[in-house]
């Protein structure tokens, strides 16, 4: 299974605020037992879904350099069960920022219903950690592409949001 | 300006927010680690949550020195040098650190901030007297 809780983004103001869906599928193999006979998408995976959307507009303010991690979950509130057939819109919104990590809101809607609110804290690793590599380049590369993220992509000042030269430079340095 | 009793309430429920604890827990002398169980991410989200709470600015290192107490210059043994005791004083003098400096181990300093020091940081950022 790929780790991907999110399937494409649908808006990228970098810096402020990103929204992504995940459209729910009977075929996920997680929901044959979550539960038998009674399909729920696990909290637990709304929140990743969350954190990937607000992890990846987080690490884009530093053009994808560094590290960044879901370090806590400072609250999470979820009014109703997510199944298959839902499309889930989540909806990241940058709180605050600075060279340690960042504080962002997520909500997560389907259609006009709030299903849930969380609240994230990031980190930027470093330190101990600072040699250490989550990804390799031209992995988080493909995903950001796979999420349509420099299509919907802006920038601050309404320019698009292109792939960053460093990003294509590893990829072309590995073509394994 | 907010008085001091109003800074006190806000420092205590964003504590109370940040930390998930009770708010009869956040008394002006409990230590942030030791009493309300605040992690390293911890004093970020405390921040974050001040800078909301009193629209102020806090840059990094302003509210927990981290260059000071990481500074090999101040740092011997795992224990400031009386430089670095000075250094950390002068950069946080709403922090009382008479009973630290007796045994200055760097690793026991998280456990030193209490919330009524929170309060002193925020009263002299906003310049309550």
């Amino acid at each position: 299974m790929r780790w991907f809780w999110i399937d494409r983004f649908l808006e990228f103001e970098c810096g402020r605020r990103a929204k992504a869906i995940k459209n729910i599928s009977l075929a996920e193999e997680h929901l044959q037992d979550h539960f038998p006979g009674y399909p729920v998408m696990p909290a637990s995976l709304i929140v990743e879904g969350a954190a990937q959307t607000g992890g990846l507009l987080v690490a884009q303010c530093s053009d994808f350099r560094e590290k960044v991690v879901l370090a806590k979950v400072s609250s999470a509130r979820f009014y109703a069960e997510a199944v298959p057939g839902d499309t889930l819109i989540y909806t990241a919104t940058i709180e605050a920022l600075q060279k340690d990590g960042a504080s962002v809101q997520v909500t997560v809607h389907r259609q006009e219903e709030l299903l849930a609110e969380l609240q994230l804290m990031f980190a930027h690793l470093d330190g101990e950690f600072a040699d250490k590599t989550l990804f390799k380049p031209k992995t988080l590369l493909f995903w950001l592409r796979a999420l349509g993220t420099f299509q919907v992509g802006r920038l601050p000042d309404g320019g698009p949001l292109h792939e960053p030269d460093w990003m294509r430079q590893a990829e072309a340095a590995d073509p394994d | 300006m907010p008085t001091k009793e109003e800074i006190y309430q806000k420092v205590q429920a964003a504590l109370v927010d940040a930390l998930g604890v009770e708010q009869e827990e956040v008394t002006p002398e409990a230590t942030l680690v030791g009493d309300l169980g605040a992690e390293s991410i911890d004093f970020l989200d405390i921040v974050f949550r001040l800078e909301k709470a009193f629209d102020i600015k806090i840059p990094q290192n302003e509210l927990v020195p981290q260059d000071i107490l990481t500074n090999a210059q101040y740092v011997k043994d795992g224990r400031l040098t009386p430089e670095g005791l000075a250094a950390l004083q002068q950069r946080i003098p709403f922090v009382d650190l008479s009973k630290f400096a007796e045994n200055p181990v760097v690793q026991d300093f998280p456990n030193v901030m209490t919330v009524g020091d929170i309060c002193r940081y925020v009263e002299m950022k906003l310049g309550v007297a």
